[in-house]
């Protein structure tokens, strides 16, 4: 709650004070800062969560070291800021962060209303439902007249109300502040159901007094591509943020990966020339030297190593590629060539 | 004789050293320059919402809101409500709150404060240590206990408490029958009005009589015949007639939770009993500051003119420690409505919860939601203060 307090308190006196703070000026301010500043979950296991010595790691997590790698050819300049649900957009208009992934859903009125930009999707999300088996419920379609907690000021409260008003049903909300909150309200009896993104689902039941006490519905009731937001009117940097994510598609797609990028420099493949900076002028023109991806991919590895090493088979969570999988493999994820 | 002439009839001074002037002048200017401050901040966050193209303006009430909130006391629905309406629905919780806990904190906390001065060991032993124990933990962290760990543990739905009559208490909350009033209920609505005029009139009658010929009359039996016994008279009749004014509603149970019924949730009752025990322990130094500030001397002169010590204490002691009392009151009053805001810990849908919280972010009017939610603390305090200094002027010392 203190956090809240302050954070809003900071927002509006940055709001109120930052004259002069011009629209291309997120790059040089992190360069002269000397570390970038990154809004990240308060903790969810798989996405973003310090652990046990502090540091922090997650897929969201990834994506800013990869911002730092090509900013910096150091993965480590990050500082990271938690951020409950309520907080993250005020954390990042007032330019408390510098770019926030934090698993935010992208969405119209974020887009316009909010002053953000959504540059990327790194992760395709839905929203679904968790209860105990013990209630002998198979679907959310039996939720009827069900206690459900969920985390206020998110897309699921809104795709909640939606649900149950499509499907003719009634329900009791109980909506917390933070994650933890909601999560320990359900842990503990006081709803039926606790809702989020389906892959929030996985992580928050690993957390459970006892996880296979409680089982994921099928149902996925919306769409949650979950990504990356900056400030509207900084394009250079909104750019940055952008082609971090395509060229870590891009060299999963080229097969290019933590442990060959430095054999594959020498690669006759354009493609791979081009994303490894040895031809054409590719990183100059969002304001980075031309080896960016090359830092990226040295550091932080591809979408692929990141994906299977934070939620996939190398993690705790074992999700699946599924719709993340490169859109060569049936899923959705698409790199936008580098040419 | 020259240096006495030019001391009698003083030389002109220039403006710059009249303090008048120089008193004005400086005055005028910290008004200008704070009231440029002002129009820096507001021209400014202006400017940068435009610039950072984030919406402005309190167009937003009027949009739908598009979520639910678990206690409503209007009819509330996430497909037609506004995010005016939310705020409606925050700022009565938050009232709700507030003033059933000033009533039952300034119950309990004189209850605690005139138990602590007891001559019997014991109460006052019990007493202080409520006091010292619960004043001196944060409130958040109470508010924690009173959720996590006392309300908690209740029992799941299908495991529900029973208490008889269709009252039952599981970790959703209290379950109680709702009454249902049928066309003549209207009767008894005014039945009980009736009763509760009738007893103001027959009280101040009876006051009027006990001064002037020191006749009392039996207060307690008629105000209750006139209060409960009519309307149950009333429905007595009516029944006996042939309709029904009330049925009740009585709490099923369906899949998941209780259907029906009347629902007090956990979350308003761990804040309810947070904020009243907190406060209380607060109330209860005040009011044994008040009581400690009459004089002994009234209190014997009250016993030798063979007052008991209960007369004595409500007659004599406990409207002379008013006026010591209330002010510190007040502030008690406004603590207690200010750290409802708390409930945003435990997730009970008060102003902060819902408006600060929902509403911003969904919205992403951080300057608009924080002003508005601002003024209306501060409307409620001073309206509190305002009401509470009438009544600290009429028990004030009348000096003659």
């Amino acid at each position: 709650m203190k956090k809240a307090i302050v954070s809003i308190a900071f927002g509006l006196t940055a709001s109120l004070l930052a004259t002069g703070a011009s629209a291309q000026a997120t790059l040089n301010s992190v360069k002269q800062k000397g570390y970038l500043t990154c809004g990240s979950n308060t903790g969810l296991a798989g996405f973003g969560v310090p652990d046990a010595q502090g540091t922090w790691t997650g897929l969201d997590v990834e994506y800013c070291r990869a911002i730092s790698a090509a900013i910096f050819d150091d993965p480590t300049k990050v500082r990271f800021i938690p951020l409950a649900a309520k907080d993250r957009f005020t954390a990042l208009q007032s330019g408390e962060v510098d770019v926030l992934v934090r698993n935010s859903t992208a969405t119209m009125s974020r887009d316009t209303q909010l002053g953000l930009d959504f540059p990327a999707i790194n992760y395709f999300d839905g929203q679904g439902f968790m209860v105990r088996k013990k209630l002998g419920v198979s679907s959310a379609k039996e939720l009827n007249g069900a206690s459900i907690c969920t985390q206020q000021g998110t897309t699921t409260e809104l795709n909640l109300a939606d649900y149950f008003r499509a499907n003719n049903m009634k329900y009791e909300v109980v909506a917390f502040a933070t994650s933890d909150e909601t999560f320990k309200a359900y842990d503990s009896g006081r709803c039926d159901a606790f809702t989020t993104d389906a892959s929030g689902l996985y992580s928050e039941r690993l957390r459970a007094s006892a996880p296979d006490d409680h089982i994921v519905l099928p149902e996925i009731i919306s769409k949650e591509p979950l990504g990356p937001a900056t400030r509207h009117g900084d394009d250079q940097w909104t750019d940055i943020v952008r082609w971090t994510h395509n060229a870590m598609l891009n060299a999963e797609e080229l097969g290019v990966a933590k442990a060959n990028v430095d054999q594959m420099k020498t690669s006759d493949n354009p493609e791979i020339k081009r994303l490894l900076g040895s031809e054409g002028k590719y990183g100059e023109a969002i304001g980075l030297t031309n080896d960016w991806a090359y830092r990226i991919i040295k550091h932080v590895g591809n979408y692929g190593e990141s994906f299977e090493r934070n939620v996939g088979e190398g993690s705790k969570l074992k999700i699946k590629r599924g719709q993340n999988a490169l859109w060569t493999k049936n899923g959705l994820q698409y790199g936008i060539p580098i040419r | 004789m020259q240096t006495i002439v030019s001391q009698t009839s003083p030389p002109k001074k220039s403006v710059l050293y009249d303090p008048k002037v120089r008193g004005a002048f400086y005055q005028v200017l910290l008004v200008l320059t704070v009231g440029y401050l002002f129009y820096m901040a507001a021209s400014n966050a202006v400017e940068n919402l435009q610039r950072a193209k984030i919406a402005s303006g309190f167009g937003f009430l009027n949009n739908t809101a598009g979520f639910d909130v678990s206690q409503t006391l209007i009819t509330f629905s996430a497909a037609g409500s506004t995010y005016g309406d939310a705020f409606i629905v925050g700022l009565l919780n938050t009232l709700v709150v507030s003033a059933i806990g000033i009533v039952l904190a300034t119950i309990l906390g004189f209850t605690v404060g005139i138990a602590r001065l007891s001559k019997n060991w014991m109460v006052a032993k019990v007493s202080m240590v409520y006091v010292e124990v619960l004043r001196n933990i944060p409130l958040l962290l109470q508010l924690l206990f009173w959720y996590i760990a006392v309300l908690g543990p209740l029992p799941q739905p299908r495991d529900s408490i029973g208490f008889g009559a269709g009252v039952f208490l599981n970790s959703r909350g209290l379950f109680m029958p709702r009454p249902l009033y049928a066309s003549d209920a209207w009767v008894i609505g005014t039945a009980l009005i009736l009763g509760i005029v009738g007893t103001i009139v027959f009280r101040r009658w009876a006051r009027k009589q006990q001064e002037q010929t020191g006749q009392q009359y039996p207060v307690g039996i008629i105000t209750l015949a006139l209060v409960v016994g009519l309307p149950f008279v009333s429905w007595l009749v009516l029944a006996l007639v042939g309709t029904n004014p009330i049925s009740f509603d009585m709490p099923q149970k369906g899949t998941f939770n209780l259907r029906g019924g009347m629902q007090i949730l956990p979350e308003f009752v761990a804040l309810l009993v947070g904020l009243v025990t907190y406060t209380a322990a607060f109330i209860a130094e005040v009011v044994r500051a008040g009581i400690l500030a009459v004089s002994k001397g009234q209190t014997e002169a009250a016993g030798s003119l063979g007052l008991r010590p209960g007369q004595t204490l409500r007659l004599v002691v406990v409207p002379q420690a008013m006026r010591v009392i209330i002010p510190p009151l007040t502030s008690q009053y406004l603590n207690l409505t200010k750290n409802s805001s708390l409930a945003v810990a435990i997730g009970y849908p008060d102003l902060v919860q819902v408006f600060m919280g929902t509403v911003l972010n969904q919205t992403g009017q951080a300057i608009e939601v924080v002003v508005i939610t601002m003024g209306v603390y501060l409307t409620i305090s001073l309206v509190t203060s305002f009401v509470m200094n009438i009544y600290n002027r009429r028990v004030a010392i009348v000096e003659r």
